[in-house]
């Protein structure tokens, strides 16, 4: 049925026109929105971007196979081998509490010994268990936060963006207080807030970023249902009696909405960074949990010895970084993408 | 531009009473005793002091009175004397800081503002320089070479970037230690000879003729205006490159390059006065990334600032203070911001002459 279906693009001179299919895809997310589709997966940056995260999500499905937990009820909790504040060097041997051997371990090492691969952290707690199931809550965290404030930002930008006029001039003000305090200050401050009233655990962290995160999505949407409002199609949908909310629902959203969307999704990078950092001053996640801001934030301890335990902050550094770098990747190439003058040149 | 700055000045009171109202709505979250640091030093021992000490601040009393009473503070009608107050500069009592959180900032903020005017100065010269670079050898080396850096850049947190640098730069060649003087440095700035003229360091070293001690601050502050200011030249080295790119395609630069005139002369008589308009406004931007970027660089570099003072404070849920830092980072950036758009409607001709 949809192979039927033929659009002309361009016209040549004369009779020459360039006949195309278009595929189930491209009828379904309309024209423009499949070019970008099309482009992210054929540029080589937002390949290995790609490759990046994939590889993330493999390690957060696979933790409890790579890195078996020692109780499964609780597997964020990282084990640690005695109370001992030194860290230990990489490869060195499991004593105490030695969580179940991973399978994958015998067939390439021929041993019955676990061992720290990574060596351990401030504590003893183990850097390769934290790391991997790190992966976990980098993902966990990073879609809660970034789903939750682009509903926000959507509601309150589309409403603001809809009604326009004094509602509008109240929420973008609201907007512009919400902006004025750095990001991570004010979230800092919430967060320190939160933590006596609902405990430590991820909860107030997330919460704190949520509540200051959502402002971006707003103006995005805003500016592009602004937009879209002036077109043609909704101008004759209104001409011929529409409903408000039927216009708004079916002619205006599904056409704004579509780079909102993609910028969340590429802002997950950024939730995670800005997460870590909270951990990182010491806001947040208890302490032991598998949470790559908090091991790093081990190492704060250690800085004149840093020569010695480079691997205290080289490992976790560079899951956060690759993660992050992930995201990016996939954003820069989708700048690229929706950067007008690239458009009409097929492809990326 | 009057109209500009008119409407521009309109919107600070605006800020001022929106971020004034968010920071005493995150009060609210205190119970009555803790909110009591605002008025008084010492804390209530017993339950009848408490119950006096709330009933003499008003801190049960409807939230628009005491929204009053935390502005203005309440004069003791004894001893004439007034007790809190942000409007006259009375944040409350730190118990962390053991002192009062005015204190506080006027003992770390001139170290903040030295660390940031210092980054200033590679944040644009590196950043601009590196835009301009990529702009004019468009799609060359220097541009995916650029567009690399920023990727890279922009993935790595000011942790892990500040962590890997003391890692390499002090642990393994012990050439930037962290902190903010050495010992002997601490101790001549402590002495009687020492006069404090701007409370900045590097300047009053100066100032003092002690160019052992200036170096030797200098030597602290490298790695964290290193840390600071790397966030930034990726955003400045976008924004620069895409506006210098627009300019390199208008008329008058094809004019100039048709009259002959030499390419350097082009680029930089030409193009970059004009590309650099857009970039202004990042510029009030990235004083806001600034100001969020002391909180971990500081923390980092164990640098006595206001951003490691506010972290210091949250992790041992001092919420007084920390919402006295905040309040004192929203004004400035309120009032820096208000200066980026004056001078940017003062550079820009088409918005001076409107």
């Amino acid at each position: 049925m949809a192979e039927s279906v033929i659009a002309r693009e361009g016209f040549g001179a004369g009779d020459a026109i360039e006949l195309r299919k278009i595929g189930w895809l491209e009828r379904f997310v309309g024209p423009e929105s499949y070019r970008i589709l099309r482009a992210l997966v054929k540029t080589p940056v937002s390949i290995l971007g790609f490759s990046l995260i994939a590889l993330f999500v493999v390690v957060a499905i696979a933790a409890p196979w790579i890195a078996p937990p020692v109780n499964p009820n609780d597997p964020f909790s990282m084990p640690r081998d005695g109370f001992r504040a030194e860290p230990q060097p990489m490869m060195s041997e499991w004593n105490r509490n030695q969580p179940p051997l991973p399978a994958w371990w015998k067939p390439i090492m021929g041993t019955n010994q676990w061992v720290h691969l990574l060596g351990t952290s401030e504590g003893q707690y183990d850097l390769f268990y934290g790391i991997i199931w790190g992966t976990r809550t980098a993902f966990k965290t990073a879609l809660i936060v970034t789903f939750t404030t682009l509903v926000i930002g959507l509601v309150v930008g589309s409403i603001s963006a809809y009604y326009g006029g004094k509602l509008d001039n109240v929420i973008m003000r609201f907007v512009d207080v919400m902006l004025t305090l750095p990001y991570i200050m004010a979230a800092l401050i919430l967060a320190a807030v939160l933590t006596p009233k609902i405990g430590r655990s991820l909860i107030p962290a997330m919460v704190a970023l949520i509540v200051f995160g959502w402002m971006n999505y707003a103006r995005l949407i805003r500016g592009d249902i602004l937009s879209v409002k002036q077109r043609d199609y909704v101008m004759a949908a209104r001409v011929i009696g529409v409903k408000d909310n039927r216009i708004l629902w079916r002619h205006i959203l599904p056409n704004a909405v579509f780079p909102t969307l993609v910028y969340a999704s590429l802002a997950i990078g950024d939730v995670v960074l800005s997460f870590a950092a909270l951990s990182f001053l010491g806001i947040g996640t208890p302490t032991g949990y598998a949470d790559w801001g908090q091991i790093l934030s081990f190492a704060r301890n250690w800085i004149t010895d840093l020569s010695t335990y480079w691997y205290i902050v080289v490992w976790p550094g560079l899951a956060l970084v690759l993660f992050v770098m992930g995201w990016n990747l996939v954003g820069d190439a989708f700048r690229d993408v929706l950067d007008p003058r690239m458009r009409g040149r097929g492809g990326a | 531009m009057t109209t500009y700055i008119v409407r521009r000045l309109l919107l600070i009171p605006v800020l001022l009473f929106g971020v004034s109202v968010m920071i005493f709505g995150m009060l609210q979250f205190l119970s009555p005793v803790e909110r009591s640091a605002l008025y008084v030093r010492d804390f209530p021992r017993n339950d009848r002091a408490v119950e006096g000490i709330i009933k003499r601040y008003g801190l049960d009393l409807p939230l628009p009175i005491q929204y009053w009473r935390w502005l203005v503070g309440k004069v003791d009608s004894d001893t004439g004397e007034r007790h809190g107050g942000i409007l006259f500069g009375d944040f409350g009592y730190s118990r962390t800081a053991s002192q009062p959180v005015v204190d506080l900032i006027k003992q770390r903020f001139p170290n903040t503002l030295d660390l940031t005017l210092w980054a200033i100065v590679p944040v644009i010269s590196v950043g601009i320089w590196l835009g301009v670079q990529a702009a004019v050898h468009h799609n060359g080396f220097a541009d995916q070479g650029g567009r690399v850096f920023s990727i890279v850049g922009t993935s790595f947190p000011t942790f892990v970037f500040g962590l890997l640098m003391l890692m390499i730069f002090y642990a393994n060649l012990g050439w930037f230690p962290p902190g903010r003087s050495s010992d002997w440095a601490s101790q001549v700035i402590n002495s009687d000879q020492w006069r404090s003229y701007t409370y900045l360091l590097t300047i009053d070293s100066l100032l003092n003729l002690r160019f052992d001690v200036f170096l030797d601050t200098l030597r602290h502050m490298v790695l964290p205006i290193l840390t600071l200011s790397y966030i930034s030249w990726a955003t400045f080295l976008r924004v620069t490159r895409s506006s210098m790119l627009e300019t390199l395609r208008q008329d008058y630069v094809v004019t100039a390059r048709a009259k002959g005139l030499p390419e350097k002369d082009v680029i930089n008589k030409h193009a970059r006065p004009n590309a650099l308009i857009p970039v202004v406004t990042v510029a009030g931007f990235t004083v806001v990334l600034l100001m969020g970027g002391v909180v971990i660089t500081e923390t980092v570099f164990n640098y006595p600032g206001i951003g490691s003072a506010a972290a210091q404070a949250a992790a041992n849920l001092d919420v007084l203070t920390v919402l006295g830092l905040a309040l004192f980072t929203g004004l400035l950036l309120i009032l820096a911001n208000l200066v980026v758009d004056v001078l940017y409607a003062y550079i820009d001709p088409r918005l001076r002459l409107q």
